[in-house]
């Protein structure tokens, strides 16, 4: 199959709808192969995926040639108006037994090459590296389960802003697919993803690296890549998961190997500030100004932006976040069973979740004048 | 019994006639039609450019999953069955339904199962918003609490459609006019028959899956949460078991219908008629041996995936005998392109693009990248748009004079026919572009590679939506004050008992049992 | 029963328009819209008096109107308005309900298998589906009946990774024989024995009906009947039992969920099944209705009985012994 054949196959088929009546399309201009078809991506495994794509669509296109011709061909040669006289023949067991047989011979030629792509896939073995993804609603958190990336763990959040998607600010290039911290994997390395979920399915989708596997809560999946150009890859969540299951972009930045370890030992180096933190103590305005933070990233999406309340109950005025603080304490780290409100103690680190904490208590017209400190959260968590 | 319709709003909440609980199905079916493609047309705006514009991602996954139960559920199954009810006892030479009270039995309960899911929108927390395929945990622990009427609704609808098909099973088995032989019947009362096998078989496997989910929901177990030992994708298990019978529950009519008017514009019996007959079959118990190829990227162990794989493959070979036998019924017939038929051919070409589409869908590897993204939307509107609700046009045409005794307007159905077509086709056909490349389903806001299509997507929706609007305006005109037939037969190439009385048929027909004459082979 | 050759037509009987249907409905929706009202209210807490009185009410009125329903098809017999051939529709009908009935439970049995078979074992990292599950549930063993959930294995709903979708908290014993203090204590076995003569009697009472006899019909129906209130009984005190001494709960994970799920519906089907056979029995005695060639009322509800029994024994075989 050239590529020139399928540009022009594929341009015909554009061009029939586009004279069909589209407006939008002939406005559009320049359209590419990328914007019609499937990508091969930057994998063997994407590669044959592909092949096996075309090859399907290829026999799909000439059965459909057939069937159609000697249809159009009865349309113009049977018709009444020109005087055909009906024939009565109604059956024929060889012609039966003939299109049953050779759809069927056509169908082991497509599942032979089906077999072994799919055999393909399923080989996770001899990964030289496993990185844990969980899926969260509505963002995605990495654990990198190597041994030079102990104790580095992040999540990944859509960095495109409101405004942006309410139509108040132009979009950017990547409106969607762009994150606030991508996953980092080493180019021509075989990186096993390990998915699972917290919540609800989502489904760990990146086209170009040839990977979509659902993230299931209770369960670790297991799905593998060996990207073979550097470059960053964006994908999203591909299972219905809930509200903003239209806002948990993937994006994977697949760079050299020592790229890949210098920005391995800067996460170690971050993870030991983290550490540091923890043992800080802030006064209320740092908390105040770290938590409005977290809230906005973490609480705000079900909270509200004032606390109003939305998908959770409201903060402003709550119960639980104007009483006693060990109650509050106790439903950040532990969230409420049973609801969509989850355990943050997992999610955020013990600084974030004082200073969120503390802002819960104190704005939106909560007056409480107490403070959390990332010690209290520690010792929370202890019991 | 002998005497016509009571009158007033009594006939039609009292009766037990097949002909009037047919047309309350075909009317009930309609609205719900209507208020799906509402809801489609609300997707098609939101979608229409990048941006969040007219409704919050919560309320757009509302619209998703409402419009797919309502369609799936509302509009596609209640008009085959109500087609049926018209259909099956004149085909087969009967008085009536096998069990004619518990026939308007089946039909009341949906409009009210209808009224309680619509009225979720107005609920605290709002409609069911995990997709028409309600997925736990999102449709259990994490929903809102509307979906306990949801649970209730979906057993209801399931009732309606286990009654439904006791009785077309009973009819078809029991009450055939003496001579009407097995393989005498009519190809639609066939697929009806096998569709209604389908259904006993899934329906009540579809109760236990929302029973599950009610239980987990209210009483604390723990099927679907791998915590206490479950597992959500036992869910999805239970889910297709019903779901991809579902899927041939709702295009099995829709094969029988064109089965049906195909011939009788070739002016030419149907070519293969046993070989249908199998074919209709082996899709049918295929069907139960496919459903995991929804669930390629659950996770499932290969030999699964294989198994689910070449199964799924093989529906492709009785299917392709069917659409066969339709195009060599067609060759050397002699061919009119009245409305009815134009939508089959409409259904022939498009049904067969969306067949296709499935064939690259069931290639497990492939399917790693279509899983979950508008290819697989496409597709499913090729089979279930273009296949379903065409074929359910063309029926309604083809029918109509027989029902009401009078012609509607040819041209604006043929009007009507193209701007479906070419409105259908640039709704859907750029669907798959988007899809391949890499667009997921589900997501009220996209990014902007894929802008232009989903406009184009959406410029067509609302074509083909506007489209409908004059198949209803032909139909009231033509019930109104269209050009009366008297006719029995209404088109000439047409074969089969319902053609054999008056029109319009009256009230009752076959009272006494018509003798099949023995030569006669099937219609 | 009447066997009818399907070419031999008689004037079918196609009754004249009536409100049951109707009736039914309104009967139906009341009681699921109260039932979905009642329990939205005991899980979200918002308390209101009016779902169960509507719940009730439905119910009432459902009952009351299948009641003048098949009295009204009772009397048309009698009066000689059906024929053989519509009999022959009752037969269909019923044999297809009772299929249903069967897909129905093996949506659960199904779901049985599936957890015993695959979803456990995988949640303990064993098999090509659960490799990795040993970074979610460190420590979890997989054992049928399954007494300690992967929830508690890993230090109850606090540790768990997920995000909390509940606690679930296992048995402490379970309903298997293994489990049972003394033999003649355990349970199912008596039920079972129990539900295989209720089968016995319920035929001898056919045979009875058959030679005409219906003194003897009367008698062997009435033992059916009693026959099911006993093992209703017993089962109200199996799960007495586990919920006030063995700890299994709807709540003890996916062992007692199965459970539960399992016999429950089945229990609810004997409940069914007697008193399909307790009317016909008093229908037999109060009003003398059955001969030995028509009897489809009491035909229709032993087969339903049957299937009754059969469903126990796969049930005793799966959730108790195996
Ligand atoms: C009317 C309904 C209908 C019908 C008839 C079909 C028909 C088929 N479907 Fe489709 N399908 C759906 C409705 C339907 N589907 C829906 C609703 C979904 C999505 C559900 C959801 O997730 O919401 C879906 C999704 C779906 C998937 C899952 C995709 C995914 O989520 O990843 C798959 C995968 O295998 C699939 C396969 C098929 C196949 C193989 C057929 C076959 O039956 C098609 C057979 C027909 C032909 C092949 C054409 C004619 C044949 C010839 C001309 C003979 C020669 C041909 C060859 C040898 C190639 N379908
Ligand atoms: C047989 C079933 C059926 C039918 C007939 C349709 C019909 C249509 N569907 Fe349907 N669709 C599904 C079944 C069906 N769909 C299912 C099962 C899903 C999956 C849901 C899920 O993900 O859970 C889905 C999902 C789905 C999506 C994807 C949503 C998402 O993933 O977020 C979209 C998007 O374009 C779409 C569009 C349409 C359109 C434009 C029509 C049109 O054909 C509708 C046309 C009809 C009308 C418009 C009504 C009649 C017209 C009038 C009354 C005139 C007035 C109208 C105007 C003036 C415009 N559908
Ligand atoms: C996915 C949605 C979601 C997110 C994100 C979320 N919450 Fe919640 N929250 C809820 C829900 C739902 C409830 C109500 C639970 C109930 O029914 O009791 C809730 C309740 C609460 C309450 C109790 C309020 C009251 O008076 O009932 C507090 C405090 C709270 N959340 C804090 C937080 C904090 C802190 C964060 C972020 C770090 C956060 N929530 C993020 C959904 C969320
Ligand atoms: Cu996460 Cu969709
Ligand atoms: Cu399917």
């Amino acid at each position: 199959m050239h590529g020139a054949i399928k540009k022009a196959l594929a341009g015909g088929v554009v061009t029939a709808l586009a004279t069909a009546g589209s407006v939008a399309l002939a406005a559009s201009g320049g359209i590419t192969m990328d914007d019609v078809n499937m990508s091969p991506g930057v994998t063997a495994v994407g590669q044959s995926i592909y092949d096996l794509h075309m090859w399907i669509f290829w026999i799909c296109v000439v059965i459909g040639v057939v069937v159609f011709g000697v249809m159009f061909y009865s349309i113009f040669a049977h018709r009444k108006s020109k005087g055909a006289v009906p024939a009565q023949f109604h059956e024929s067991t060889k012609v039966e037994i003939a299109w049953t047989v050779v759809p069927f011979l056509i169908l082991i030629g497509i599942a032979i090459p089906a077999t072994s792509t799919l055999l393909e896939i399923y080989d996770f073995d001899d990964a030289e590296m496993d990185i844990l993804v969980t899926g969260y609603q509505w963002k995605w958190k990495y654990e990198y389960l190597t041994e030079d990336g102990e104790n580095v763990s992040f999540f990944s959040n859509l960095s495109t802003s409101q405004t942006e998607i309410y139509n108040a600010e132009e979009k950017n290039e990547h409106y969607l697919l762009e994150v606030d911290e991508p996953v980092v994997i080493p180019v021509n390395t075989k990186v096993r993803f390990l998915v699972t979920a917290n919540d609800v399915i989502h489904s760990w989708w990146v086209p170009e690296l040839a990977v979509k596997k659902d993230a299931v809560p209770g369960f670790v999946n297991e799905t593998a890549t060996i990207a073979q150009k550097e470059g960053i890859y964006r994908g999203q969540c591909a299972e219905l998961c809930g509200k903003d299951h239209g806002f948990m972009p993937i994006v994977v930045k697949v760079v050299s190997q020592e790229e890949y370890a210098e920005w391995i030992e800067g996460k170690q180096a971050e993870a030991a500030q983290v550490r540091e933190l923890m043992a800080q103590t802030f006064t209320m305005d740092e908390l105040m100004e770290r938590g409005k933070a977290v809230y906005q990233r973490n609480c705000l999406a079900c909270h509200g932006a004032n606390g109003e309340g939305g998908v959770g109950t409201a903060i402003k005025g709550s119960a639980i976040a104007t009483g006693e603080l060990g109650g509050h304490l106790n439903t950040g780290v532990n969230g409420v069973p049973g609801t969509a409100m989850q355990a943050f103690g997992g999610i955020i680190n013990d600084v974030e979740m004082a200073a969120v904490i503390t802002y819960q208590r104190n704005a939106f017209g909560n007056n409480m004048g107490d403070m959390v400190q990332p010690i209290d959260v520690f010792n929370f968590k202890k019991g | 019994m002998a005497h016509g319709p009571a009158k007033g709003i009594s006939r039609w909440l009292f009766t037990t006639n097949h002909k009037d609980i047919g047309t309350m199905y075909l009317w009930f079916s309609f609205a719900m039609f209507i208020l799906g493609g509402a809801f489609a047309m609300i997707i098609r705006a939101e979608l229409f450019q990048p941006g969040m514009q007219l409704v919050e991602p919560a309320f757009f996954n509302q619209m998703t999953t409402l419009h797919g139960l309502v369609m799936v559920f509302g509009a596609i199954m209640p008009s085959f069955v109500g087609l049926a009810n018209w259909l099956i006892p004149m085909m087969i030479g009967a008085p009536d339904m096998a069990l004619p009270r518990m026939n308007n039995w089946s039909f009341w309960i949906l409009p009210p199962a209808f009224l309680m899911l619509a009225s979720t929108l107005f609920m605290e927390g709002g409609a069911p918003a995990f997709g028409w395929t309600f997925y736990a945990p999102l449709s259990t622990t994490y929903a809102a609490p509307s979906v306990t009427f949801f649970i209730f609704s979906i057993h209801v609808l399931g009732l309606s459609s286990i009654m439904g098909s006791i009785n077309i099973i009973a009819t078809v088995m029991n009450m055939r006019a003496p001579g009407m032989t097995y393989m005498k019947m009519p190809l639609f009362v066939w697929t009806w028959l096998i569709t209604a096998f389908l259904l006993v078989a899934v329906m009540p496997v579809l109760a236990g899956a929302v029973t599950m989910m009610l239980m987990d929901v209210h009483f604390g177990t723990s099927f679907f949460s791998a915590a206490g030992g479950g597992d959500p994708v036992l869910f999805q298990h239970i889910f297709w078991f019903f779901g991809h019978p579902e899927v041939y529950i709702i295009i099995l009519p829709a094969f029988g219908v064109v089965s049906q008017i195909i011939p009788a514009f070739s002016r030419k019996p149907l070519f293969g008629y046993d070989s249908m007959v199998y074919a209709t079959a082996a899709i049918a118990f295929l069907s139960f041996i496919v459903w995991a190829h929804h669930m390629y990227t659950v996770g499932m162990p290969v030999a699964g995936e294989l198994f689910f794989m070449y199964a799924t493959m093989l529906i492709a070979v009785p299917t392709g005998v069917k659409v066969f036998n339709w195009i060599t019924t067609m060759w050397r017939g002699a061919l009119s392109f009245e409305t009815p038929m134009l939508f089959c051919i409409g259904f022939l070409v498009l049904f067969t693009i969306g067949g296709f589409t499935g064939l690259m869908l069931s290639i497990a590897p492939a399917d790693f990248q279509y899983h979950d993204s508008y290819f697989v939307v496409a597709h499913f509107h090729y089979v279930m748009v273009a296949g379903a609700v065409f074929s359910m046009t063309a029926a309604v045409y083809f029918w109509l004079p027989k029902w009401c005794g009078k012609m509607y307007n040819e041209t604006m159905g043929k009007t009507h026919f193209w701007i479906s077509f070419i409105g259908f086709n640039i709704t859907f056909f750029p669907q798959h572009f988007v899809g391949l490349a890499g667009m997921p389903r589900r997501i009220p806001d996209y990014s902007l590679q894929f802008a232009d299509f989903n406009m184009m997507s959406s410029i067509g929706a609302f074509i083909y939506g506007a489209s409908q609007i004059m198949f209803l305006y032909n139909v009231i005109a033509t019930i109104v004050a269209g050009k009366p037939v008297s006719d029995d037969k209404v088109w000439d190439g047409a074969e089969g008992l319902e053609w054999t009385v008056a029109t319009p048929a009256p009230y009752h027909t076959f009272e006494t049992p018509p003798t099949i004459d023995p030569a006669h082979a099937h219609s | 029963m009447t066997t009818q050759a399907s070419t031999d037509h008689e004037k079918y009987y196609v009754p004249e328009s009536s409100p049951l249907a109707v009736l039914a409905t309104i009967g139906l929706v009341l009681s699921i819209f109260g039932a979905a009202n009642f329990m939205n209210d005991l899980t979200f807490g918002e308390p209101g008096e009016a779902s169960p009185a509507i719940l009730y009410t439905g119910l009432f009125f459902f009952a009351a109107t299948l009641f003048v329903w098949f009295r009204t098809t009772i009397r048309e017999n009698i009066a000689g308005m059906a024929s053989g051939q519509l009999k022959k529709s009752y037969v269909l009908g019923m044999f297809w309900f009772i299929f249903s009935e069967v897909m129905f439970f093996a949506a659960f049995f199904g779901a049985l298998f599936y957890v015993r078979n695959l979803a456990g074992p995988w949640l303990a990292g064993e098999g090509e589906g659960g490799r990795m599950n040993g970074l979610l549930w460190e420590g979890f063993q997989y054992a049928w009946p399954m007494m300690t959930t992967p929830q508690e294995a890993v230090g109850g709903a606090a540790s768990q990774l997920m995000a909390n979708n509940g606690s679930f908290t296992s048995a402490e014993t379970s309903m298997a024989f293994a489990d049972a203090h003394h033999w003649y204590a355990w349970l199912p076995m008596w039920n079972t024995i129990i539900l295989l003569s209720s089968s016995v009697t319920v035929h001898m009472a056919h045979t009875g009906l058959l030679g005409g006899d219906k003194k003897k019909f009367n008698l062997w129906l009435a033992l059916t009947v009693v026959l099911g209130i006993v093992f209703l009984c017993l089962q109200v005190a199996e799960y007495y039992e586990a919920y006030a001494h063995f700890g299994l709960t709807l709540n003890s994970g996916i062992y007692g969920s199965t459970f539960f799920m399992l016999t429950g519906f089945h229990g609810f089907h004997v409940f069914m099944g007697m008193t399909m056979l307790a009317i016909q029995l008093y229908r037999s005695v109060r009003n003398g209705h059955f001969t030995a060639e028509d009897h489809f009322g009491f035909e229709a509800s032993s087969w339903y009985w049957h299937f009754v029994d059969v469903v126990w024994v796969f049930l005793f075989l799966f959730v108790y012994i195996l």
